[in-house]
């Protein structure tokens, strides 16, 4: 079946994440239709994808920019993603580590865009059943979202809240776990036959 | 049941189903199976392209693939009102003579225009573009769509990309449309019924006698809102007028055969009557906000706007000039008019449209995305303003205490004449007099 080493990257693994010291990582939960103008607000779409990361929902979130932390998730509503075609929307993510958005549904061009920059998307249709705070872990070939722990940190192990993703498709997979489409076409050109 | 059907074991396809298969290189394809495609033609402008596509092919030392399928249009930031915007500009223009690329369109009008009117888009093509308005293409029969320009850089290194296979939402429209309504209110009504993400990234083909009668310009209007409805392609079958046009455009080898659904193909199907709808508007924020002109308060607004690739093509211009031909418009009311594309400019002039409209007290501004997406150009602070383009998001036309509301020429005319919101039925009458005298 698939390659043991592409499985290694997006394979859950407990790790420890925030300054409480819980396993699983920090969910962010959204609403349902967030754009890409909340993603990567026009105001800031003249400037690099770091710097438009550091403006990245805070029309929404705030906060989001300056706390998410590498290994984080977003968890939203339906429809993540609408919106234009600009792929910094998914890059701005990039940047600030979060490890995959969860949501029912994603704006199509957006979800072209996360795998082609490297941004996992998980299509999950009871999503909206995690809060904001709680602990997730998730196997991305496995098609698999655990909540792990409450927003106070309390072990959730053996509540069974495990939910179901929609397969993603070995292309998209292999190109979010290369880091995205630019890294895979870097290999491609560094191979000596290829020039 | 067709009469032929007996003898044909094939399956059933539809339109989008046989531009991917022979893109992929199959006989069919299937929903839901992800192919390969060969690209016919990659369009990007200076927002999306060059600006970092140049470092990034640089990066590879890759070569483009094919650079005659290459199309770069200047449209974005060619108003170059600050450094940055120049910057923007310079970069594009210096990789188009370094990459010595044979189809360059420098400030010649928005791409989603100028692209079909040099014939570049053609029945049975697979075209991807760098614009999310991209989908436009599919008023031609061809299969094109919007990509992120990562996406857009593996397109130029090796001249394929991947697609879903997605299912069709047939969209038919029956009856004739009335004086005074157009492809813009078909399709607000249509983003009101099911969101802007309703469609969630299937195809749509718009079908029915109401879109075989309308005009290539108002066909492409209804192509490219298809991005509001959240479909990945706005398909309309080609026939003889697709074919007039492109005559027009310089594309004259065209086989419009293979480009339709067969009659039993799979798909969703809504039934509309466009002899009954009314003049449509789409309240401040959303296109989905959409409803019937008469069902809204008279809102007096101080900009009326048409233009951008959705709403300035020369139908909509006539629109426009129908209306307000021999009078002025409301002394509250700036009316701006920016022409898609230099052609549509001329074709303006040539018919009498523009000196009627700045008779009527329009100013006329250059042809670019200008003020549909805050380009060169914004609002001013907490005004309510009306206008033929795709999108009113909050703040994307300049500052966020703004009001926009969305209509059709045809209403944004109608509006300005009168200073607040107004049925164009209610106008026309007199103004078709007017032309007339």
């Amino acid at each position: 079946m698939d390659a043991p080493a592409a499985r290694s990257s997006l394979l859950h693994r407990p790790r420890r994440n925030g300054s409480d010291g819980t396993s699983g990582r920090r969910v962010w939960r959204l609403p349902a239709d967030v754009d890409t103008d909340a993603l990567a607000p026009v105001t800031w779409m003249k400037y690099s994808a770091e710097v438009i990361a550091q403006h990245c929902l805070e029309a929404l979130r705030p906060q989001f920019a300056l706390e998410a932390r590498a290994g984080d998730v977003i968890v939203a509503g339906p429809n993540f993603g609408i919106g234009s075609s600009r792929e910094q929307a998914a890059s701005a993510l990039v940047h600030l580590g979060i490890a995959a958005v969860i949501a029912p549904s994603f704006g199509g061009l957006f979800f072209r865009n996360a795998f082609n920059v490297g941004l996992l998307l998980l299509t999950c249709r009871d999503a909206e059943a995690l809060a904001d705070g709680e602990r997730v872990e998730f196997d991305a070939r496995g098609g698999v979202v655990r909540c792990v722990a409450d927003a106070d940190g309390r072990d959730m192990r053996d509540r069974g809240l495990v939910f179901a993703c929609e397969p993603i498709p070995l292309l998209l997979l292999e190109r979010v776990e290369a880091g995205g489409l630019w890294p895979q076409l870097k290999r491609r050109f560094q191979r000596p036959e290829s020039r | 049941m067709t009469p032929q059907s007996p003898a044909r074991t094939a399956t059933p396809q539809t339109l989008a189903q046989k531009l991917i298969a022979n893109a992929s290189g199959q006989s069919t394809v299937q929903a839901g199976e992800i192919v390969d495609c060969r690209v016919d033609l990659a369009m990007f402008h200076d927002s999306s392209g060059p600006r970092r596509l140049k470092a990034m092919l640089a990066e590879h030392q890759a070569p483009i693939w094919d650079r005659e399928r290459v199309v770069l249009v200047l449209d974005h930031h060619v108003h170059e009102s600050d450094d940055e915007a120049r910057r923007i500009v310079r970069i594009a223009r210096e990789w188009a003579r370094e990459q010595t690329l044979p189809h360059v369109y420098d400030n010649q009008g928005i791409c989603h225009v100028v692209v079909p009117q040099h014939g570049h888009v053609r029945p049975g093509m697979f075209c991807v573009g760098g614009d999310s308005h991209a989908c436009t293409g599919g008023a031609f029969g061809a299969y094109m769509f919007a990509i992120g320009t990562t996406e857009m850089l593996g397109v130029l290194v090796d001249g394929t990309t991947w697609v879903r296979v997605p299912q069709t939402v047939f969209m038919r429209w029956s009856g004739r449309l009335a004086f005074g309504v157009t492809a813009k209110d078909m399709m607000l009504a249509m983003i009101g019924r099911f969101g802007m993400n309703g469609m969630q990234y299937q195809a749509v083909e718009y079908c029915g006698e109401a879109v075989s009668a309308l005009s290539m310009s108002e066909r492409m209007t209804l192509s490219n809102m298809s991005a509001e409805l959240g479909a990945q392609v706005g398909l309309i079958a080609p026939d003889d007028e697709t074919r007039s046009w492109l005559w027009h455009a310089g594309a004259r080898d065209i086989d419009l055969a293979p480009w339709s659904s067969d009659e039993d193909a799979p798909g969703t199907r809504h039934n509309f009557d466009a002899s009954t709808l009314a003049p449509q508007i789409a309240l401040p924020d959303s296109p989905a906000h959409a409803r019937d002109v008469a069902d809204i308060e008279p809102t007096p607004v101080q900009v009326a706007y048409v233009g951008g690739c959705t709403g300035a093509k020369i139908d909509d211009l006539r629109a426009a000039a129908r209306v307000l031909a021999g009078y002025r418009v409301h002394p509250t009311v700036r009316l701006l008019v920016a022409p898609a594309s230099v052609r549509e400019r001329e074709l303006a002039q040539q018919e009498g449209i523009l000196r009627r409209l700045e008779e009527a007290g329009a100013e006329i501004l250059p042809s670019a995305c200008g003020l549909c997406a805050g380009y060169g150009a914004a609002l001013p602070e907490h005004c309510t303003a009306i206008a033929s383009v795709a999108r009113n998001f909050k703040g994307r036309m300049g500052p966020e205490s703004a009001q926009v509301f969305l209509a059709s020429p045809y209403t944004v005319a109608a509006t300005a004449l009168r200073g607040r919101i107004t049925d164009p039925r209610e106008v026309l009458w007199d103004g078709e007099l007017a032309e007339r005298r």
